[in-house]
């Protein structure tokens, strides 16, 4: 099993084949029904794209990704923000008071069950609103708290990994050109950091667009998100337009990590091709 | 500490007091309030009526978990699901992270992120794909059927064993990543000494890479196991009426029976349960923040 090392060996090749089979086939399977002109979504019976059509007529479907994709936005910006400054707190601030209760609250919600969740922050609304008035009702500000929550906890694995391995020779010689703390942050560490910055509100963005459980509890009437529509339509069984849906999202999906990590590899080529020039001369 | 650093860890401190650590202490409290028919549909516990200051302390929630066979059995089997399904999840992603590890560095990015992928689509479509092939007359039935294996249909649909199947499909990226991140920091020149010293390439992978990754498959294993105790959508979506998991009898008892305090005992009986756990993940986090801090 064990090879020399940057090898991989027909076992492994095997894993991998395996692997990556169970993990897209059935994805791919839905794709290709998609496009099947039948409503039975397992005889294939003929290409059509009506699916398509009738899925952009959906009323119903296009009202709750709109509901959606605005959520996803407003949370994932305010989790990058809270994500950001609880990994500056986490990774640069040394140990401070409390440090222990920070970091257990900022890795529980990674595993916490999402029923547990969706329950518990209900109930604070509930309570809330008894006692204080706010908020008067659950709708799209109590989703985004809820998704802000869970998403910052998310964007901090990302950002605090990219500032624990950051080379701080950068920011003491910006220091020494006497820039003060702030002007530092803004100019060295932000710039450098964006890529995982930018992973971090993605993740966000579609963790929130993902979830159904967590959004099911604390949203009201008039915030359906897509999640909610896509399960009520997909317990009564399969159905065409779901297939659709998904292969725009996937599409979508694949589009831009594959375009995001193509312009990572062609930053990482060029650099490598500016060292070995400064190297030659 | 100056204002400006009190600041940036205050922020998200206090939101995380407010919309994290708050709502547990409120569904602890409410675990032990009465069903009332109304708005909100719960009792208060303490009142405070001409000086005096009563606090009723409902236990009746706690004593219905226990004396309904339904909760008990839900609890069991829940456990019993996730750790079987995380198994089988580590005897599945295992390999792929260690073949991932060995490959050469430009395509191990790549691989990476094709398995990542498809957690970045929708977690729901995922599950609702294999509703479409595990269907009676779904596509894998048809498969077995037109080739002459089987001559009926087989049940796959609505068992265990679809969860069991969903469980591992949704969850596999959770096990590969962190056992990838563990693997692909080994020093190979243990292997090498291994092998000069004598070693057999399986010898030494039980003896050296296995050991030295246990930090990874802990790591993972929790990143499945927690919450898959407390899964929802896939026994909902995948399980049949007998596949009984704590998730699902949470939601019911809270959007169909709306017992709000019943569903909050459940939720805080789920809690217990998964505290060891939990400790032990994060743990295992605070180690490996140290360690890259170190490094």
């Amino acid at each position: 099993m064990a090879s020399a090392s940057g090898q991989t060996g027909w076992l492994g090749r095997l894993a991998l084949a395996a692997g990556f089979t169970f993990l897209y086939a059935p994805i791919l399977v839905l794709m290709i029904y998609s496009f099947n002109e039948s409503r039975l979504v397992t005889v294939w019976s003929g290409f059509s794209t009506k699916w398509y059509g009738e899925l952009l007529n959906n009323e119903q479907m296009l009202g709750a990704a709109w509901t959606s994709l605005r959520i996803a936005a407003m949370s994932a910006t305010t989790a990058l923000l809270l994500g950001t400054l609880a990994s500056v707190a986490l990774v640069r601030f040394g140990r401070f008071r409390g440090k222990t209760l920070f970091t257990g609250m900022m890795t529980a919600p990674l595993v916490m069950p999402e029923v547990i969740t969706g329950l518990s922050l209900l109930l604070l609304f509930v309570t809330l609103a008894q006692s204080v008035g706010w908020p008067a009702e659950r709708g799209m500000t109590t989703i985004w708290i809820a998704h802000t929550t869970f998403g910052m906890a998310y964007v901090a694995v990302v950002v605090s990994a990219r500032l624990r391995e950051f080379d701080r020779s950068l920011e003491e010689a910006a220091m020494d050109l006497g820039a003060n703390r702030l002007g530092v942050f803004f100019r060295v560490t932000l710039p450098i950091i964006s890529p995982a910055l930018f992973s971090g509100w993605l993740l966000a963005f579609t963790l929130s667009l993902d979830d159904l459980v967590i959004a099911s509890f604390v949203a009201g009437p008039g915030s359906t998100t897509l999640p909610m529509v896509v399960f009520s339509s997909v317990r009564l069984g399969v159905s065409p337009e779901v297939n659709a849906l998904a292969t725009i999202l996937v599409g979508l999906v694949a589009t831009v990590s594959l375009l995001g990590w193509w312009v990572m590899r062609r930053r990482e080529l060029q650099r490598q091709l500016d060292m070995r020039r400064a190297q030659a001369q | 500490m100056g204002w400006g650093r009190r600041l940036v860890t205050a922020t998200p401190y206090l939101w995380l007091l407010l919309f994290f650590l708050a709502p547990f202490i409120i569904v602890i409290k409410i675990s032990f309030a009465e069903t009332l028919i109304a708005q909100p549909p719960f009792s208060d516990l303490a009142q405070y009526v001409d000086d005096v200051l009563t606090i009723n302390l409902n236990l009746f929630n706690y004593i219905d978990l226990y004396e309904y066979d339904l909760y008990l059995t839900g609890y069991l089997s829940s456990l019993k699901i996730a750790a079987i399904a995380t198994g089988i999840c580590l005897l599945v992603g295992y390999p792929v992270a260690y073949a991932i590890s060995r490959l050469p560095e430009h395509s191990r990015n790549l691989a990476l992120m094709l398995v990542i992928l498809p957690s970045w689509t929708s977690f729901l479509i995922r599950i609702y794909a294999w509703i479409g092939l595990l269907k009676e007359n779904g596509l894998i039935n048809n498969a077995l059927v037109g080739i002459g294996i089987i001559d009926e249909p087989l049940v796959l649909l609505h068992t265990p064993f679809a969860v069991y199947l969903g469980i591992v499909y949704a969850y596999l990226p959770f096990m590969i990543l962190p056992i990838y991140t563990n693997l692909v920091k080994h020093d190979h020149r243990l292997l090498e000494a291994a092998a000069d010293l004598g070693a057999s390439p399986v010898g030494a992978f039980f003896k050296i890479t296995l050991p030295l990754s246990v930090g990874g498959i802990i790591a993972g294993s929790m990143l499945v196991f927690i919450p898959a105790v407390g899964e929802f959508v896939i026994p909902e979506l995948l399980g049949g009426p007998d596949t009984l998991m704590i998730g699902k009898l949470l939601w019911n008892e809270f959007f169909n029976a709306r017992n709000w305090p019943g569903a909050s005992a459940v939720a805080v009986v789920m809690l217990v349960l998964l505290i060891v756990p939990i400790t032990i993940f994060q743990r295992y986090q605070a180690r490996e923040m140290e360690e890259a801090q170190r490094g």
